[in-house]
């Protein structure tokens, strides 16, 4: 996000959702934004195929077609800009390469991002109204923009949307993607991406290459390497011969689980740390227990920026051990043969608290430099980039200049989805989480009220078409794409309209992933989650 | 904001306008009893434990709504105000279950308190009516005791105020006034997506989580702060430790993030932490115990799994990515790294991946 929780919270005049079931994916961010809308009239626009519950505090509900993103942010951007709403100071001052942009965008009237889209020219006409005349506008989304082929061009459309609007930089707007897992976005600034080094430091940046290389005291290589979307079909071609998994479970969260089960089995050794015998654990050769949160110490950064102490409340579970013990015990012995040199800083794996790993975080990763873990420990949770000891940390970005100086605006055309309904799977198919679940569902479904109020997985399906399928009331449905076929209840329900079914991948007896397929958005490597033809029948 | 001056008990306060009297003598160090009032929620003036008798006013006024201003003296405890207060509890008592001794909320219970500190047990109205409700509210997280209600209506508010669904509402008048939920039917059936903040800010066990019944009172357990460990919000949570068992989650009000708020997995979904399937020691295929090849088949004796010390396995796997590494290179090998773990633990896979084993294969499940 490039703004706080709070500060989208009270100082946003208005609000785009797009792509985001806040009320269940972020629970208290989706809390604040009805709070927003009920005692302070801030304005809601929902964009989302689904009738997600947020759109019952909105003023207007875009329901565009599954992967039409790119050409509705270009209709809404095309009746901005022939109104005359775009912020032309901002764009002068703080943007660059706005006239290619806009001869883009001008391909796309109304009408015809209507028909694309499915949204009615009215309510097009509506929105853009609302977010050209209602500023500081905050622009919120998930999975629901980037789990597309096109999932890069949805967000850089989202980018240009608020650069037009001049609403990046400015308490109350931003471009705020809301992250998922509890330190996802910590996992990424710590340099768990195969083409950065923490703190987002190119390892194809020879100065940075260089600075770790005398840091770890070993020679590092310079090569980008796989994503883990990526890592899994390289097995087939003898590409991957090793994976070691901490706390991941592929055969849930991996598009086409028939084909993630097919890569498990060629492995020539997988090694997993877990908490539960997951459902990927049967194809593991060694399985290492690792603790929960309760059991351990360190931080968290969570979706704003911001880093939290977590505390260890319990003892590890049996001979289950920190995870941070477990790597280091490992990395100590592996390192062997890489010929360290004698003398590197940070060569050595001897760590007796998480608080001496948090050191070496504050030396070799810049927008952490400040937070320390003696700041942390007398109750400061800084926002990143906090470069020194001094520093307050950073609650809104680009407030003087964007990193690269002036904010650029892309030419962005609709990229239609990979795949796309016809007669054998006439339907599309979206999935996601539910409130009561979580991902995988190997917390959820072992925690027993969790369990209990949302025993098994169900999708949803419009009530037009359970009655073309001749189901009166909730009933057990095949649903099968060209990867797969799973058995489940429907939930007849308008939160989906005609033609589209939502369905989650919490439980293994029949999990979307089944279904889906691993077409990757080129730039991304992100799978197309959100768009899969589908055919429903009654079993 | 004007400046102004009052006087409470004696003491004259210099303090600013805009804040109620019970802001002020709050702030100022002077206690009120308060049982309706929360400092995170609106307040209502509903219980009148906060009377103070405020000169030239013709009767007792409630502190938490009062407006502070110029000039107010103000007595907080004074005989007719302590009289009241003492009737007030008199009345709650008498249409309340004396089980204390099988509460989960004594010892953090306001009722409880305050009957302590008036010294109130029975008393003049002992019997009279008394309701007896079920308790019979199917749904798994939130116990619903209507007899342990006093209509303070902090639930309302914080459903109202907090999360916004507006699934809690007061039904009936008078005596039969009761708090319900949807149109008066269960909790599941209503819009309640149990985030809990009732719980949070009910002052007895009207509202209790079920997962803690039974399992300690509050000077049993230790609170541990810490963040949450399912979505990217960030909610600090403080977690209730008895005999290294969590019995309960709380949700922090001076949390960065969430302010005191918090959801149901948040609030009510941690018991995963403590399931039997929990792994409890490491294991290695059979396989690499006994130094063969791994099997081609999955059903025989050499797939099976054996538990093992760490040293073993530790040892084990050790010495087959380094094998994997020397013979087909380092970029024969992944990493993937959790989303669930720590900043210091990412760094570490991240440093294990580059420094120890020579590759650029690190990811996590960002995109998925």
């Amino acid at each position: 996000m490039t703004n706080s929780i709070d500060d989208i919270a009270e100082q946003a005049a208005a609000y785009f959702v797009i792509g985001s079931n806040t009320t269940e994916q972020h629970p208290v961010i989706g809390m604040r934004l009805r709070q927003a809308v009920k005692r302070r009239n801030a304005v809601l626009i929902v964009a989302d195929p689904r009738r997600i519950d947020l759109v019952d505090y909105a003023v207007l509900h875009l329901q565009q077609k599954p992967g039409t993103d790119i050409a509705l942010l270009n209709g809404l951007m095309y009746l901005i800009l022939e109104n005359g709403w775009e912020d032309k100071t901002y764009i002068k001052q703080r943007t660059e390469d706005f006239e290619d942009f806009k001869k883009t965008v001008k391909q796309y009237p109304p009408r015809k991002v209507s028909q694309i889209t499915g949204v009615p020219v009215e309510q097009l006409e509506q929105a853009a109204e609302i977010m050209g005349k209602t500023k500081p506008m905050a622009v919120l989304w998930a999975m629901g923009i980037t789990q597309h082929i096109s999932g890069v061009y949805n967000v850089m459309s989202l980018a240009n949307l608020q650069l037009l609007l001049g609403n990046i930089g400015m308490p109350g707007g931003g471009v705020n993607p809301l992250r998922g897992q509890n330190n996802v976005q910590g996992a990424c600034d710590m340099g768990g991406l195969p083409n950065v080094y923490p703190a987002y430091q190119a390892v194809t940046n020879e100065t940075s290459q260089s600075k770790f290389e005398t840091a770890w005291g070993v020679t590092l290589s310079a090569t980008v390497g796989m994503t883990a979307t990526e890592m899994l079909p390289g097995v087939l071609d003898g590409k991957t011969r090793a994976i070691y998994i901490l706390g991941e479970d592929p055969v849930m969260s991996d598009p086409d689980t028939n084909h993630v089960r097919t890569c498990l089995e060629k492995i020539d050794f997988l090694i997993l740390q877990e908490l539960f015998p997951s459902e990927t654990a049967p194809y593991a050769d060694v399985l290492l227990p690792g603790t929960s949160f309760a059991e351990k110490s360190g931080t968290f950064t969570n979706t704003e920026r911001r880093i939290q102490k977590v505390n260890q409340a319990i003892q590890p579970i049996g001979d289950s051990k920190p995870d941070w013990e477990i790597i280091s015990e490992l990395a100590k012995r592996t390192l062997e043969g890489r010929g360290v040199s004698s003398g590197a800083p940070y060569a050595k794996w001897d760590y007796n608290s998480p608080n001496e790993i948090l050191d070496e975080i504050n030396a070799l990763a810049p927008s952490y430099a400040g937070i320390t873990a003696d700041r942390l420990e007398n109750g400061e949770t800084l926002q990143w980039p906090c470069p020194d000891k001094d520093h307050p940390g950073t609650p809104i970005l680009h407030t003087q200049k964007f990193t690269r100086g002036l904010g650029k605006f892309t030419p962005i055309d609709h990229i239609p989805p990979a795949e796309t309904p016809d007669t054998e799977y006439p339907m599309v198919m979206s999935t996601g989480r539910v409130l009561y679940h979580w991902h995988g569902g190997q917390m959820s479904r072992r925690s027993k009220g969790l369990l209990e109020i949302y025993p098994k997985a169900l999708i949803e399906l419009n009530e037009e078409d359970a009655s073309r399928l001749g189901i009166n009331g909730d009933k057990r449905v095949r649903v099968s794409s060209r990867r797969g076929s799973i058995e489940l209840d429907a939930w007849i329900t308008d939160r989906v309209p005609p033609g589209m079914v939502y369905a989650n991948f919490h439980f293994p007896e029949a999990s979307a992933n089944q279904l889906t397929q691993a077409v990757l958005d080129p730039i991304a490597k992100i799978p197309e989650y959100k768009v899969t033809a589908v055919k429903v029948e009654t079993t | 904001m004007a400046s102004i001056k009052l006087t409470i008990n004696g003491k004259s306060i210099e303090t600013h306008s805009g804040q109620t009297v019970l802001e002020v003598a709050q702030t100022a160090g002077i206690y009120i009893p308060t049982l309706c009032y929360h400092h995170a929620l609106p307040p209502e003036g509903a219980c009148r434990m906060c009377l103070v008798e405020i000169e030239r006013q013709r009767s007792l006024q409630p502190a938490c709504t009062f407006p502070a201003t110029d000039g107010l003296v103000i007595h907080t405890h004074s005989p007719e105000v302590e009289a009241t207060r003492k009737f007030i509890l008199e009345m709650l008592i008498s249409d309340h279950p004396l089980d204390c001794m099988t509460c989960d909320a004594a010892g953090d219970c306001r009722l409880q308190d305050l009957a302590y500190e008036y010294g109130v047990k029975g008393g003049r109205y002992q019997d009279g009516f008394k309701h007896s409700y079920e308790v019979n509210d199917p749904n798994p997280f939130i116990q619903v005791d209507r007899n342990k209600c006093i209509l303070c209506h902090l639930c309302v508010r914080a459903c109202d105020h907090v999360n916004g669904v507006e699934a809690i509402s007061v039904f009936y008048r008078g005596f039969n006034a009761h708090i319900g939920f949807g149109a008066d039917g269960s909790l599941q059936d209503s819009p309640c997506e149990f985030c809990g903040s009732c719980v949070a800010v009910c002052p007895t066990a009207a509202l209790s989580p079920k997962l803690a019944s039974g399992k300690g009172r509050s000077w049993q357990v230790e609170k541990v702060d810490t963040v949450c460990s399912y979505c990217g919000v960030g909610c600090k949570l403080t977690l209730n430790v008895r005999d290294d068992h969590i019995i309960k989650v709380e949700s922090t009000w001076d949390g960065p993030a969430n302010h005191g708020w918090t959801c149901v997995k948040g609030r009510f979904g941690f018991d995963y932490v403590h399931h039997p399937d929990r792994l409890k020691k490491p294991q290695v295929r059979k396989y690499l115990l006994d130094g063969k090849k791994k099997p081609k088949s999955r059903n025989g004796k050499l797939w099976q799994w054996v538990e093992t010390d760490w040293e073993t396995a530790i040892n084990i796997t050790a010495e087959k990515l380094r094998t994997t590494r020397d013979k087909f290179g380092p970029d024969s090998i992944g990493v993937l790294t959790s989303a669930k773990c720590t900043n210091e633990e990412n760094y570490l896979m991240n440093k294990l991946a580059r420094q120890a084993l020579g590759t650029n294969n690190i990811d996590h499940c960002a995109r998925l």
